[in-house]
């Protein structure tokens, strides 16, 4: 349970947003609209923790974000528009190291099939720099498919992405959404979820 | 007379507050500081060992003193910025490191100033003139620090932690030059003897009023235009009289 | 859900960087060459008296350590910042500051310890008796980890700014002028028959506080630099 009150946001010396307030819960999907400049970005990394607001408190699981520091960063996965992965290491190496650095370790197995369903097979000993945009992408994607943390943050996910993948990724959302997990998203291209029903957050 | 703390802390009403209290500070200081170099230069003995040169000491030791002083309040200021998150004390920091690098600046000079007619050299590498130069070295890094970044929160958030970083860091420096330099058996810059004439005390204690006189003053003026920089979108800027005209 | 343990994670992060240094192998080179190069300008410089130079290379060597030690900092976060790596370890359910550990350590394994370890052969360019370069690789060997950690805060607090590598070492060589004097000052001892152990101790000290604080100091910086 993600619960937001009176959160407000400055850039510089400028007021991005104020009195922010609203509430999810498991298997709920918010998209966060607003033109750009708008703080979209800021909001979401605030959620992360990245950024302290100026005003206003997150609460997850009914407790204060500031107290469970790093017991709350093991219940978040937080995409930005980088893709967070080394293009000197193989893609399997890369989700080796990302999963274990945010706490769960895993085999080659899993790691294999988790590529596999990202439509990398065959790739995941070529180091990432040789893979195209849209690979590269579905590399950084790969880790929402290991790491079980149900509240997920992302940044206009489907950039780089073409239509099979974008059809990919709506799908993991919905079985974590199905999973009791959280999504909050931004987004520039259409993004709808089979079955749910998008909730909207409009910054002004 | 209790004022009321928290009224002050917010730029908009310490502003109007600097405004009047820089006069206060600034006339005093002119004044002291004529009465000082008079008293140091006039009034107070020639010595017996160093003669006229060393009058240069009235506005060295006061700067010496007050640079190092002027750093551990900026440091302090800065502290109170990030621990609290009050945006005016990180102000009163950045307000305050150009007059406290000046100052060591001036300690600096005034130091080689005293050394040249003394050993006939213009540096000599004294443990404390050594010290001096690093404080220095961590005044601009302060600045430099600052004016590279452009968030101002975060310039901030960033100054404040290399203060605090760079105050622990002047007594293990102080330490280090004092050590380095008995290692290489360096010149010492000392006063003649303990015991000073009582004019050469008043020049001294005056000089010293002066210089902290015109800090604080300086100081408010520069805060009062960091305040109109940073929160020039705000109503009660725009408002101003003066941005009015 | 397995956590790392702090030794897990500060071993996985040396174990990554290690890794992508090999890689990239070009980049630990350019450094030692950078140390080889400025010690060998200098008697270029003041002439190849022996004497002279014998006096100098305590000072000579620490100073190239040092710069080299500047010039290899940028490799420390940047490119784990621009490619959104170092956004993400900010983000591990664990301590930031032995997540920090394990990165100084790692850089220090690649850049500082090849100068030590390329020490002593510069140091008989300069004439160093076996003493005096046996308390030089000693002193490098407690100092550099101590310009890596005081580095590695530069580092934080100057990601992604513009100016660079100047603007840090400005900020850091101030910082690390306590070791440089006791780096060079045991050698120093040791050559006027004295013994270096205070210089020494002193080094190890500076040791020990920047182990305590450094990694959480720089962590910090880090959040700072990331809002």
């Amino acid at each position: 349970m993600l619960e937001v009150s009176d959160l407000a946001c400055m850039r510089g010396e400028q007021q991005l947003f104020s009195g922010l307030s609203f509430a999810l819960k498991s298997g709920e999907l918010l998209q966060v609209q607003g033109e750009n400049g708008r703080g979209k970005t800021t909001l979401l990394r605030t959620l992360c923790g990245y950024i302290q607001p100026s005003a206003g408190d997150i609460h997850w699981q009914g407790k204060p974000v500031q107290e469970l520091d790093e017991d709350y960063f093991a219940d978040i996965i937080y995409l930005g528009h980088l893709n967070a992965i080394k293009d000197e290491l193989t893609a399997l190496e890369n989700l080796h190291i990302s999963s274990a650095l945010s706490g769960c370790t895993i085999n080659d197995s899993i790691a294999k099939s988790a590529l596999k369903r990202m439509g990398l097979r065959g790739r995941e000993t070529f180091p990432v720099k040789l893979l195209s945009q849209g690979q590269r992408r579905r590399v950084a994607l790969a880790r929402l498919l290991i790491n079980k943390a149900p509240l997920w943050i992302l940044d206009e996910p489907l950039t780089a992405l073409d239509v099979g993948a974008v059809g990919l990724m709506q799908e993991m959302i919905g079985e974590h959404l199905l999973n009791s997990g959280i999504v909050i998203f931004t987004t520039h291209q259409p993004l709808e979820v089979a079955g749910v029903a998008t909730r909207r957050l409009t910054l002004t | 007379m209790a004022i009321n703390m928290f009224k002050y802390a917010a730029p908009s009403t310490f502003y109007g507050l600097a405004g009047k209290l820089i006069p206060v500070f600034a006339w005093p200081a002119a004044i002291l500081f004529c009465i000082g170099m008079y008293i140091g230069f006039f009034v107070a003995p020639t010595d017996a060992v160093q003669s006229e040169a060393y009058r240069i000491i009235f506005i060295h030791v006061p700067a010496s003193i007050l640079s190092m002083f002027l750093y551990l309040i900026m440091a302090g200021y800065a502290a109170l910025g990030l621990i609290f998150n009050t945006r005016l004390s990180s102000m009163m920091a950045t307000a305050l490191a150009p007059t406290g690098a000046l100052f060591a600046f001036i300690s600096l000079w005034t130091g080689a100033l005293w050394g040249k007619p003394m050993w006939g050299a213009w540096w000599v590498w004294d443990a404390r003139l050594t010290s001096e130069l690093i404080l220095l070295f961590l005044y601009l890094g302060f600045i430099a620090l600052q004016s590279s970044i452009e968030d101002p929160r975060r310039a901030d958030r960033a100054g404040a932690l290399l203060a605090i970083v760079g105050s622990v860091n002047v007594p293990i420096i102080y330490f280090s030059v004092k050590w380095w330099n008995t290692l290489h058996q360096g010149s010492t810059v000392k006063l003649s003897g303990t015991s000073m004439h009582i004019a050469m005390q008043q020049a001294m204690f005056t000089m010293f009023a002066a210089l902290w006189l015109y800090a604080v003053a300086i100081t408010l003026l520069r805060v009062r235009s960091i305040i109109l920089e940073r929160e020039r979108n705000t109503q009660w800027v725009t408002e101003l009289v003066e941005i009015k005209q | 859900m397995n956590k790392l343990s702090l030794p897990g994670l500060l071993g996985l992060v040396i174990r990554r960087d290690l890794m992508l240094a090999m890689r990239r192998r070009a980049d630990v080179l350019t450094t030692l060459i950078f140390f080889v190069i400025v010690v060998s300008l200098f008697p270029l410089a003041v002439g190849s008296e022996m004497d002279l130079l014998r006096k100098m290379a305590p000072g000579v060597v620490w100073v190239a350590a040092l710069l080299a030690s500047m010039l290899s900092l940028g490799r420390m976060f940047s490119a784990d910042y621009l490619d959104g790596t170092l956004e993400q370890m900010l983000l591990v359910p664990q301590s930031l500051s032995i997540l920090v550990l394990g990165k100084i350590m790692s850089h220090w394994m690649l850049s500082g310890l090849p100068l030590v370890l390329m020490s002593p052969v510069l140091g008989l360019q300069f004439d160093m008796s076996g003493q005096a370069l046996l308390i030089l690789v000693f002193s490098l060997l407690i100092g550099t980890p101590v310009l890596s950690m005081i580095g590695a805060f530069g580092a934080a607090l100057t990601l992604g700014l513009r100016g660079g590598g100047v603007l840090v070492a400005l900020l850091v060589l101030p910082l690390c002028i306590p070791v440089l004097i006791f780096g060079t000052g045991a050698v120093i001892a040791v050559t006027s028959g004295v013994s270096p152990a205070s210089n020494l101790s002193l080094l190890g000290a500076f040791l020990l506080m920047s182990l305590l604080f450094t990694p959480w100091v720089s962590a910090q910086a880090l959040r700072i630099s990331m809002e």
